[in-house]
């Protein structure tokens, strides 16, 4: 973002300074966790809470392997198999919203159809609609057509989650081309096709990429209909997280801290790499910087 | 596309129309969109005219408008919206102070702003679950941080959940964590957009810091706070995950927000048809909102250009 904004003066390091400290303060959430994660049980729970310990792995070599107490041998758990669940729903569902959208963004950008706005309107809505409005009749639909607990039915669901998220996030990047590029290239007998794959797309390749990280975003962390309609084959991390509140011995938060590490560090890394375009995708695409 | 059209008759041609390429680039978002939300609606539209209950094997009876009254008659659902409100209305002012505050000290340039920037951002991207599972081990009497931080200044032990009130603040609090940074980024755009050059030419009049606030810097970012406002609101009016995941509504139904409460109709009471009459007057809401907030983007938009 910094390179994008014209900002209002310039500050040197002692401001710095200062805005590190708020920063810091305003993250110590998730410092805590992330030292929680690092922490063994005993030093997690402990009263008065410990800022300074000896760190451990261990929460994090059993967020993947569980040693029986009774034979001493480790045994794999279902963690990774919910890490792909994540990457792999997430990912193609994302994938195809992505793509589904940006054919329908270009047409609503270029070949503005009678009652344009209202279409917009009626797909910004299916968005800004609480997902329990709709949760009922999905779940008695998935449960009749045998979609519950299966890849696909969850998969497609998030795909028209993203939907309206990437029409008008795309339609917003489209809008900022000139058309007359287009048409001078259509002029010199480029054909529909190849305006669209040569010259409007690596133009927005940018734009598609953080609609892509928005959409991931919002996929990566949905609980409510993961919770309602993934089978155990298919559950997500944030279900077996929720899951994981409910353990007989008490709630291991050591373990719980190092899920949620990991489940952080990919969204982490791919925003901190596409800042830049980060305001568009909160704002849906609405406000222009 | 076009080139596949040429020389081809009947439907593939009268398909590919160039006429035709804005409905037929558009058909297939419409399609999944209408499977998975539209159809969805409509079914949950017609279950709410019905006496139906996804637990049991009886045959459906029309009841009419029977859900609806008892739904709005019902002093529970209207205590529901209250709390909802109570929780909205303090979560969003909570976010708009830190949020404004947050833009004004990012919108100087200054070294290594990106990565400052990234530690403030960071609660946006942690999961609801993450977020609601950590508040409550914060919050936790024995050990967590912030009774253990509340301990040092009262003698008395202060269980956070253990009030209506604490509860309700601590929700507030996780709610207004994870989004403050959302309002930032929209405040930020504001600030930024200011023209240089008014700036220079209040340095020349020697206008006063709270003057060239107020005619200069605000008018710009006034539509942008009400775009913040809105978004933030309709996005709270939905606050599920946190609310169910830190107190289960508890205690008592003190933070039961309208959605864990439509949640629990629909799947731990199982009536399904009033949980669907009250899921449209929610909807309803959402779309009045909706439609304010495309109301203010379009103000903003002329006022930018």
């Amino acid at each position: 973002m910094a390179r994008r904004y014209r900002e209002i003066g310039k500050a040197g390091w002692g401001y710095t300074l200062i805005t590190t400290l708020v920063g810091l303060v305003y993250f110590s959430p998730v410092l805590w966790i992330i030292l929680t994660a690092f922490k063994t049980r005993t030093d997690a729970l402990a009263v008065p809470p410990k800022l300074f310990f000896t760190p451990t792995l261990d929460n994090f070599v059993s967020v993947f392997y569980r040693s029986s107490i009774t034979t001493g041998s480790s045994q794999a758990t279902d963690m990774a198999l919910y890490f792909f669940n994540s990457i792999f729903i997430a990912g193609t569902s994302v994938g195809l919203a992505l793509i589904v959208g940006t054919l329908a963004a270009y047409a609503f950008s270029r070949y503005p159809l009678k009652g344009n706005d209202t279409y917009l309107f009626i797909i910004l809505t299916t968005r800004m609609m609480p997902p329990i409005v709709v949760i009922i009749p999905i779940f008695l639909m998935f449960r009749l057509s045998g979609l519950a607990g299966s890849y696909w039915g969850i998969i497609l669901l998030y795909t028209a989650f993203n939907i309206p998220f990437s029409v008008w996030l795309v339609k917003s990047f489209f809008d900022e081309l000139n058309p007359e590029i287009e048409d001078a290239a259509r002029m010199d007998g480029a054909s529909e096709s190849r305006v669209f794959f040569r010259f409007c797309i690596p133009q927005i390749l940018a734009g598609l990429a953080a609609t892509f990280v928005f959409g991931l975003i919002l996929t990566w962390n949905e609980f409510l209909f993961a919770l309602l309609l993934t089978g155990v084959e298919t559950r997500t991390v944030p279900v077996a997280m929720a899951r994981t509140l409910g353990g007989e011995v008490g709630v291991d938060y050591g373990l719980l801290a190092a899920i949620v590490t990991l489940f952080l560090l990919p969204i982490f890394f791919v925003t901190f790499l596409l800042q830049n375009q980060l305001l568009r995708g909160v704002t849906f695409g609405t406000v222009k910087k | 596309m076009a080139d596949a059209a040429n020389g081809r008759g009947g439907f593939g041609a009268w398909l590919l129309d160039p006429k035709r390429r804005g409905a037929l680039l558009v058909t297939p978002a419409i399609t999944i969109l209408f499977v998975m939300n539209i159809f969805p609606l409509l079914w949950s539209f017609g279950l709410s005219f019905f006496n139906y209950k996804a637990s049991s094997l009886r045959v459906p009876s029309f009841r009419g408008l029977s859900n609806y009254e008892r739904v709005l008659t019902d002093d529970k659902v209207w205590e529901r919206f209250q709390t909802t409100a109570i929780i909205v209305g303090s979560s969003v002012i909570l976010q708009l102070i830190i949020g404004f505050l947050l833009a004004l000290m990012f919108a100087k340039a200054f070294p290594m702003r990106r990565i400052v920037l990234m530690l403030v951002l960071t609660p946006m991207m942690l999961s609801f679950v993450s977020v609601g599972v950590f508040f409550k081990l914060f919050y936790e009497p024995t050990f967590g941080v912030v009774s253990y931080l509340l301990s040092n200044f009262s003698d008395e032990r202060f269980v956070v959940m253990g009030s209506p009130a604490g509860a309700i603040a601590g929700i507030v609090i996780a709610d207004a964590w994870m989004w403050s940074p959302f309002v930032m980024l929209l405040v930020l755009a504001g600030l930024v957009s200011v023209p240089k050059y008014l700036y220079e030419a209040a340095e020349i009049d020697r206008a006063s810091a709270w003057r060239r606030f107020w005619t200069i810097t605000f008018p710009y970012i006034k539509s942008l706070l009400l775009l913040a406002v809105l978004f933030r609101t309709i996005e709270t009016f939905k606050l599920f995950d946190i609310v169910y995941i830190i107190t289960e509504g508890g205690p008592g139904s003190s933070t039961e927000t309208i959605a864990v409460y439509l949640y629990r109709t629909a799947f731990q009471f199982f009536q399904t048809s009033q949980s669907s009459a009250l899921a449209y007057i929610v909807l309803f809401i959402v779309v009045v909102m909706t439609n304010l907030y495309l109301y203010t983007v379009n103000r903003r938009a002329e006022e930018v250009n």
